[in-house]
């Protein structure tokens, strides 16, 4: 798919370690994803105390999210939208709020549990932190699909409903997970191309 | 009650996951929301829950909530007063 458009940073946060643009920046590879998370929000200087209130899906997106939003959201460019998918959807956090209902003499459920139930909502944490009013979608599917992200962040950009995409590829399921972002927009980087997203995303 | 104070601190900061602030940071009269703790509705929602769970405290009224949730010196009192466990 040829158009003008360029793949300008990105990041993978999985098995403990956090990349960007290729470099580890963070790294605790025998963690639970708890304490890897807690201690990558220190190390990268998040600055979000709701941070610790997340579910795992949101913390893992909040963190690859602020990676890649910090330095273009300082300079005053926040007309980007979210394109986020995975295969999970919301089904690690689903299963805990289930258990904490299951027991009907025991039954107290967790607002706190409940409000991220819903995929969608890691999209609502980053807006906050970075004061986003623009478009988002959650989509799942049953693996990552470089072609539905090329082409649909290319009509984001070609219908003027944004000046960047953040795309990302965020799954959590028990101890599985992974991150992977990137932004593109008209500023020069590596051409995008759904070849160019695969590969990156298997790197 | 100052037991209780110290209990309702510690569980205030354990639920609502508030990995930045210490039990010694809390000061009795301090607001649990807006300037003070800086507590949202969910975590409103979440000290009802606790309210029925540790202390078997039904708030038929949520908006009762305003004023027992003032500070860990209002909670506590209402606690002592009304509580069934």
């Amino acid at each position: 798919m040829a158009n003008n458009y360029f793949i300008t940073d990105h990041c993978i946060i999985e098995k403990g370690k956090v990349l960007h643009n290729g470099q580890e920046v963070f790294a605790m590879p025998e963690a639970a994803f708890p304490d890897f998370a807690k201690q990558a929000y220190k190390h990268l200087n998040t600055d979000y105390a709701k941070f610790f209130k997340m579910d795992n899906l949101s913390k893992l997106s909040f963190l690859a999210a602020d990676i890649l939003l910090k330095e273009y959201i300082a300079d005053g460019s926040n007309n980007t939208a979210l394109l986020f998918a995975n295969s999970s959807s919301s089904l690690d956090t689903d299963v805990k709020y289930n258990d904490s209902i299951a027991d009907k003499d025991d039954y107290f459920p967790s607002p706190a549990v409940f409000v991220y139930t819903l995929p969608n909502i890691c999209m609502g944490e980053i807006s906050i932190k970075h004061k986003l009013y623009t478009e988002n979608s959650f989509f799942i599917f049953e693996a990552f699909n470089p072609e539905f992200f090329a082409a649909y962040a290319q009509a984001l950009l070609d219908t003027a409903k944004a000046d960047r995409v953040l795309c990302g590829w965020v799954d959590f399921l028990k101890d599985d997970y992974k991150a992977f972002m990137y932004l593109v927009s008209k500023e020069q980087g590596t051409a995008h191309t759904k070849e160019n997203i695969q590969t990156l995303y298997n790197n | 009650m100052e037991a209780l104070k110290q209990e309702l601190k510690e569980k205030i900061i354990d639920v609502l996951n508030l990995e930045d602030i210490a039990v010694e940071d809390v000061n009795d009269n301090d607001p649990l929301f807006g300037d003070g703790l800086g507590l949202d509705s969910i975590d409103a929602l979440e000290l009802i829950v606790m309210l029925d769970k540790d202390y078997g405290i039904k708030l038929a009224d949520p908006k009762e909530g305003k004023a027992i949730f003032q500070s860990i010196e209002t909670m506590a009192k209402y606690i002592s007063e009304n509580r069934t466990k």
